[in-house]
């Protein structure tokens, strides 16, 4: 267990700037999500921390120590791939132990750390498989069970849910996040499953061009989002933003509502909207709507609870309304955000 | 939990780039010592004047021995000869072993006994190979001028007689169909593994589709077939060019390249000229004729291959 | 239809096989036939009309060299497997993994170092093995064969060891191992296919070899099969046409039953199929 800290991190390929400085620091214990669409250089960035690249500059400290040049095998650092790797050539029992194997653990110390990584996990009866018969979910154990065998100082995930059904990747987010706050051990997971990183990070940085956008909480991400990019890549649906003023505003979909529903104030910003389309979500519906003044045609989206949606009909113009606490300001320029009212 | 982690020392296993070199060295010193200095020594030769009883190279005689080797009538019907063996043993090699492979690629009662009849050729060193083939087209007890003679297409008063025996490697363009269905023969089990690896790696999908669409075995032979075995048809047909042109042992055991000159190929004849002859420098001169065909065919084939790929 | 289907099927099939095995079929019914059967015009050849015999397996056993040919392309032919795997694993796998951008597409030259015949290079060569005072060994052999079989095996290994996938490699790294250690334990492992066609084809070419073995070696005791028993049984114009036969079929047979039963795993070597990817 240990700190991780990233200083000034680039990696250059030819021309391609996949990570183009990038400070980070990650406490003790800490479960840090990293979070950018694909191509955004969150892989090049993992794959230097755990020392399967070298950084064109910058430095990457463990635990205070300089590793930026160390090996991978000399950072003691754990990994779990998105495809989990597992040896095909071995079963899963000596999949697990081979990591104590390449650090020439006694025979007997192995072998009760294999049972015990092993327990942990619930894949006692599939020791003495192949990878190749084993389904996603277990592959996915197995590959947890060979980064925990040892006792990193350092968790790496790469999109390892990515390749999982639906329904065993919610079950296996909680188990994910259950482990790690059992063994304690500082964590780096990397996604492009924003659900995945809000559910399960402590913090959330987000990448954009190899650079981080915005380090914080979920809460402080999702309602302070430092630029536009984060205001429209975190949520689903994401962000509306609107030109208004030579500036951006913007707000979530959950808190535009139709005027008459709303006990928007005086500050409120309100819109004519048309309505364009309504789905049904279960718990709500989402509203699809055109803005009717200002920039027209615009699209904008909204959810509804059942009571509210009962009076939308697809066609309709409607007035709908925000209440000014939950107005986001950015500049139109830059696309940073701009402290409330200020002009 | 806190196991404290031994220091790792890092050492060469470690440092990629220099391991990269070591690990390539071996294999780049060999080739390096016994095909590049050779290859160099071949050009050497070719302009000296070296014999086996007097082997130095320094004496440069310039083109001399290219010029003296085209001027022999040999030159142009060992060159002739070795362009048409080849080219028709490669047409006739992917043509049937994309056929066979065709067959092969299906599963089917004792395939294993198939397969051990059909790679046997394969398993024969090529000097026996030729050997056996000697002796199955001898003028005087070959069973296939046997059979012909029983269906009476041989001997006297028939289409091919009135002679009772072909006499395979006494006459021309005979002695050079029986050098390439020797060479076809011995090719073909190479060839069909090489064409069966593409072929098993098309997706089956594919093949499913084609029959849902209703298109008949040949449709699906010449439409999806051979196109997706393309690249891997052109590593076939490197792999078979690079085998016959630069052969000599089925010639040499053969018809040794007679009647006169007939038969005659490049490798053999250098091989008379350089090793049996004691003209070293001439031999290597007509060894090199080689080369710049060799790499022009590969190129040539490469590129195919490469754009093949990139569509 | 389909009955038409399957009749076309086994016809073709049969007549492939036919086509490969006539010659040996030949071969292998004159290995037992006497003088006075085999040398006569009106005999029907593929009859025994007279009592087949072991005399002619028996001459080559005993009144030739051919149990010592036999040996020495056993041995000749080991020991260049060896080589050649110590020479191309490393090759192939650094050019694939550890030198960068060109190595993975150095296939191509490897290839170019193919093109260069035996037929080329062995009037030169034949200098070399002089100067290097084994022309006449086994030696001669052992140390010209691998030029064959190196380029051969490194570019079949080269796309091998290019369609693993890197994730594997890159586990063991994070796991504890070297670079050096990632490759014998698994990278090897998983290319053992590729090993395998690798073995076959080294010894199979090595067996092969007619150029090398007839140009550098002229003492009979040092002579592989193949240079050795179109000389030793062909004296001037006397063919002993039972024996060669005979001596073809020994090393044929038992080399062809053990290459059918590997088929699929050669032609999985050229498919470039890491092993235990698919296999469960």
């Amino acid at each position: 267990m240990a700190t991780l800290e990233l200083r000034g991190i680039k990696k250059h390929f030819g021309s391609i700037h996949a990570v183009d400085g990038v400070d980070l620091t990650i406490a003790e214990g800490e479960f840090l999500a990293i979070l950018g669409p694909s191509g955004c250089g969150k892989s090049t960035l993992m794959r230097m921390i755990a020392g399967l690249e070298t950084p064109s500059a910058g430095e990457v400290l463990i635990g205070g120590q300089p590793v930026t040049h160390l090996p991978p095998r000399a950072r003691n650092v754990s990994m779990v791939f998105q495809s989990y790797a597992l040896y095909p050539h071995m079963v899963v029992a000596d999949n697990i132990a081979f990591p104590l194997k390449a650090r020439h653990v006694p025979r007997a110390e192995r072998e009760a750390k294999v049972k015990w990584a092993a327990a942990l996990l619930g894949i006692e009866p599939l020791l003495k498989r192949r990878p190749a018969r084993l389904s996603g979910g277990e592959k996915q154990k197995v590959a947890l069970a060979r980064a925990l065998v040892r006792n990193p100082t350092l968790f790496i995930f790469d999109e390892p849910l990515s390749s999982l059904d639906a329904q065993v990747r919610a079950m296996a987010r909680s188990e994910l996040r259950q482990l790690h706050d059992r063994s304690g051990i500082t964590t780096v997971y990397v996604t492009h499953d924003q659900l995945e990183a809000l559910g399960m990070g402590d913090r959330i940085a987000i990448m954009k061009n190899g650079r981080v956008r915005q380090v914080g909480t979920p809460q402080q991400l999702y309602d302070q989002p430092a630029d536009t990019f984060v205001a429209s890549f975190l949520g689903t649906p994401p962000m509306n933003l609107l030109e208004r003023d030579g500036r951006i505003v913007g707000f979530r979909p959950e808190y535009l509502r139709p005027a008459s529903a709303s006990a928007a104030g005086a500050d409120a910003l309100r819109l004519k909207v048309r309505i364009i389309e309504l789905e049904f979500l279960g718990a709500e519906w989402q509203v699809y709507g055109q803005l009717e003044n200002g920039a027209t045609g615009q699209k904008l989206l909204a959810k509804a609870q059942p009571a509210v949606a009962a009076g939308l009909r697809v066609g309709e113009q409607h007035e709908f309304a925000v209440a000014g606490a939950h107005l986001r300001y950015f500049d139109s320029a830059t696309g940073l955000r701009i402290a409330n009212g200020a002009h | 939990m806190a196991r404290t982690e031994a220091a790792v020392r890092v050492g060469i296993g470690d440092r990629e780039g220099l391991l990269g070199t070591l690990m390539l060295a071996p294999a780049l010193v060999y080739i390096a010592a016994l095909v590049g200095l050779p290859f160099c020594l071949a050009i050497a030769l070719s302009l000296s004047s070296a014999t086996i009883g007097n082997p130095g190279i320094h004496h440069f005689v310039g083109l001399a021995n290219f010029a003296s080797v085209l001027h022999e009538s040999a030159f142009p019907l060992a060159l002739r000869n070795s362009v048409i063996v080849t080219a028709a043993t490669l047409i006739v090699t992917l043509v049937l072993a994309t056929a066979e492979s065709e067959l092969l690629a299906r599963d089917f009662r004792g395939k294993w006994f198939w397969q051990i009849l059909i790679i046997l050729p394969w398993a024969m060193p090529v000097s026996l190979a030729a050997v056996n083939w000697l002796w199955l087209l001898d003028s005087e007890f070959s069973p296939i001028d046997w059979i012909l003679r029983q269906i009476h297409l041989l001997g006297p008063g028939t289409i091919w007689g009135p002679a009772n025996h072909l006499y395979y490697y006494g006459r021309e363009w005979l002695g050079l169909g029986s050098i390439v269905a020797i060479n076809v023969w011995r090719l073909l089990p190479l060839a069909t593994i090489i064409v069966l690896a593409g072929r098993t790696s098309i997706p089956r999908d594919i093949f499913e589709q084609a029959e849902v669409d209703g298109a008949g075995f040949f449709r699906v032979l010449f439409r999806i077939t051979v196109p997706a075995l393309l690249p891997i048809l052109v590593v076939a047909a490197m792999f078979t060019a690079l085998l016959v042109f630069g052969d000599m042992t089925v010639v040499a055991i053969t018809t040794r390249g007679g009647p006169g000159y007939a038969t005659q190929l490049l490798p053999y004849w250098a091989y008379l000229k350089g090793i049996e002859g004691g003209a070293l420098s001439e031999g290597a001169a007509i060894a090199l004729f080689m080369f710049p065909i060799l790499l022009a065919v590969a190129l040539l084939a490469l590129r195919m291959v490469y754009r093949a790929e990139s569509r | 239809m389909r009955l038409l289907r399957r009749i076309g099927f086994w016809l073709a099939l049969g007549l492939f096989a036919i086509f490969s095995i006539f010659p040996a079929a030949w071969m292998v019914i004159t290995s037992f036939k006497q003088d006075q059967d085999l040398y006569n015009v009106a005999n029907n050849p593929f009859k025994y009309n007279l009592a087949p015999t072991l005399h002619n397996i028996s001459f080559l056993f005993t009144g030739t060299h051919y149990p010592i040919f036999l040996w020495n392309s056993f041995y000749i032919g080991v020991i260049v497997v060896i080589i050649t795997l110590l020479l191309s694993l490393p090759a192939a796998y650094s050019l694939s993994r550890l030198v960068g951008r060109w190595g993975e597409r150095s296939g191509m030259a490897i290839f170019l170092v193919y093109l260069i015949p035996p037929t080329l290079l062995f009037i030169p060569l034949y200098q070399i093995v002089t100067f290097l005072k084994t022309a006449n060994t086994d030696w001669s052999l052992v140390l010209v064969y691998p030029t064959i079989t190196v380029p051969f095996c490194t570019w079949l290994l080269l796309g091998f060891f290019k369609s693993m996938p890197r994730e594997l490699e890159e586990a063991a790294l994070i796991d504890g191992c070297s670079r050096w250690q990632t490759f014998l334990r698994v990278a090897l492992p998983l290319s053992l296919p590729g090993i395998a066609t690798c073995v076959v084809f080294a010894f199979a070419l090595s067996l092969s070899d007619y150029i090398y073995a007839a140009v550098f070696v002229s003492s009979t005791a040092s002579r592989t099969v193949s240079a050795g028993v179109p000389t030793e049984l062909i004296r001037g114009d006397i063919y002993y046409w039972q024996s060669l036969m005979a001596a073809a079929a020994i090393v044929a047979i038992p080399l062809a039953v053990a290459y059918g039963l590997l088929f699929d795993r050669l032609v999985k070597g050229f498919q470039n199929e890491p092993a235990g990817e698919k296999a469960g």
